[in-house]
């Protein structure tokens, strides 16, 4: 570990002691929140018993679903705007103010058109993650050396074996940076439509038990879900360091 | 110039003109043009800074579509399709950063017709022959800028194409180095029998390498004088030490001083 990553752990178990002696010591009641090492066994007891299995796996399969489309139809969506100007400039300022646009207001418009059932919390989750994919796979293809997409011109490619060998690559770490956005934004959706109206999922179950006062269940899931994403991040942070040492950056 | 049936390359008449952003009247870059490539000759062209050189050999690779004029390669018309049988190396770095020295070298087989074991065959002994064998397995960004050309010099050749196109390749690389690696390009160039078509900005390379040098004028490219060196086909970077080397030297350079002069903006026959 750096020094850097070292000061960083220490950091967080320093926040984590502090939030443990204000919880012990009663400063923060244990009506608002437990202790992190109460959190910690419940969340080891819930995952133990699997009562919340169905929660887990709900949530998790939408999410992985909804990233999925993002990123499938965002990379695709992206090669075919660098390639029409004209389209990408009509499309741009939409780019630029997306994120701007609060999409969970379309949450009722999903569920009128999808119904009650898994496909708008997906839409949602694919709907934060996608724009995030065709920018920052752009912003890649844009960085793509003339050079190289000449190479393989030469080497008498069609346009498909062009992206899949010479420009996705060369953008892949571009695409990764919108991956990472991805999976962040893809969680956020499904759970926060979750949140709004579901029969189910880890979102669902937060909402219930926030309303029950059941703190046994609602901090542990939080947990959870935090554990997940900052997993996932972790993963595609050490790849993306992989691909840019072998080049050299 | 001379024309010959047998040309490998044949090019009549060729123009490039570049649309103008605003609609007004285009920009011409090059020509007209009208020469013949023999087959196994080693080509230079020489000229000013914007004259259009690597666009001639844009359209010779059919990577760009002439405006007027035509371009042939062994019989065929070249009309923005990339021919069979070409490679090309450019100045800029070409090599994929993300694949290592071997992936990059195989990537040149991508099309062709042969069993795994064959294009794996082909990809060592190509390696052996640069002298990148021991770099398999490293990524670009762990070799030098000649290493590194060289790699991309590797990934042409092993296609084994008829007609070989060299952008300036050693443009980025120090002086002793492209005294090397035109010595590697001539040994190649014996060894393969393709036609080279080299495109730089140094005299004494060209005047060192090709057997015909011809010279352009400034924008738009014309070929205003055409060099036979006379040179034997077993040579190396010791031409440069004889008298003729001198002669070859001094005619391009009378050839090209005015052109060059007016690229800078001053009228010719001022020094």
């Amino acid at each position: 570990m750096t020094r850097i990553g070292l000061y960083r752990a220490l950091m967080i178990a320093a926040a984590v002691l502090l939030l443990e002696g204000l919880c012990l010591s009663g400063m923060i009641d244990r009506l608002t929140m437990p202790p992190p090492h109460r959190i910690l066994l419940d969340l080891a007891t819930i995952l133990v018993s699997g009562s919340q299995n169905a929660a887990i796996l709900k949530t998790l399969t939408n999410a992985s679903i909804a990233l999925a489309l993002a990123l499938v139809l965002g990379v695709v969506g992206a090669v075919a705007l660098h390639g029409h100007r004209s389209a990408r400039e009509i499309l741009e300022p939409l780019f630029a103010t997306y994120y701007a646009v609060p999409i969970f207001a379309f949450y009722p418009l999903l569920i009128v058109l999808m119904g009650l059932g898994d496909a708008p919390q997906i839409g949602i989750g694919f709907m934060l993650g996608v724009v995030a994919v065709i920018v920052n796979t752009l912003n890649g293809l844009d960085r793509v050396p003339r050079v190289l997409r000449k190479t393989a011109r030469i080497q008498r490619l069609g346009m498909v074996e062009i992206a899949l060998t010479v420009t996705l690559p060369c953008a892949a770490p571009y695409v990764l940076t919108g991956v990472k956005f991805a999976v962040a934004y893809s969680l956020i959706g499904v759970i926060g439509a979750e949140f709004i109206m579901s029969r189910g999922g880890m979102g669902y179950e937060i909402s219930f038990a926030y309303t029950n006062f059941d703190n046994a269940t609602m901090y542990p899931l939080i947990l959870l879900i935090l554990a997940v994403s900052i997993a996932i991040n972790a993963a595609l942070s050490r790849w993306e360091k992989v691909l840019l040492g072998r080049r050299g950056q | 110039m001379a024309h010959t049936s047998s040309a490998h390359v044949s090019l009549r008449g060729v123009t490039k003109v570049f649309a103008s952003a605003t609609g007004g009247a285009g920009l011409q870059a090059l020509g007209p043009v009208d020469v013949d490539l023999r087959r196994s000759e080693f080509f230079a062209v020489v000229g000013p800074s914007g004259c259009g050189k690597s666009t001639l050999l844009e359209l010779i690779a059919g990577l760009t579509a002439a405006t007027t004029g035509s371009v042939e390669f062994e019989g065929r018309r070249v009309a923005g399709d990339i021919p069979d049988g070409i490679g090309v190396v450019f100045q800029e770095d070409a090599c994929f950063p993300w694949l290592c020295v071997e992936a990059n070298v195989a990537f040149g087989l991508r099309k062709a017709a042969l069993a795994a074991a064959a294009k794996v065959r082909r990809v060592r002994e190509v390696l052996d022959l640069m002298g990148l064998a021991e770099f398999a397995r490293a990524y670009p960004a762990q070799l030098s800028g000649g290493m590194r050309q060289r790699v991309c010099i590797a990934r042409t050749l092993v296609s084994e194409p008829r007609l070989i196109l060299l952008d300036e390749p050693f443009g980025a690389l120090d002086q002793q180095t492209r005294l090397l690696m035109g010595e590697e390009v001539l040994r190649l160039w014996r060894g393969t029998g393709a036609t080279v078509f080299l495109i730089t900005h140094a005299l004494d390379e060209a005047a060192m390498l090709a057997d015909r040098i011809a010279v352009m004028s400034a924008r738009p490219g014309r070929i205003i004088d055409l060099i036979e060196t006379h040179w034997p086909r077993e040579r190396d970077s010791h031409i440069v030490e004889r008298s003729e080397f001198g002669a070859v030297t001094a005619r391009l350079w009378k050839s090209l001083r005015e052109e060059s002069l007016k690229t800078i903006g001053r009228p010719a026959g001022q020094a």
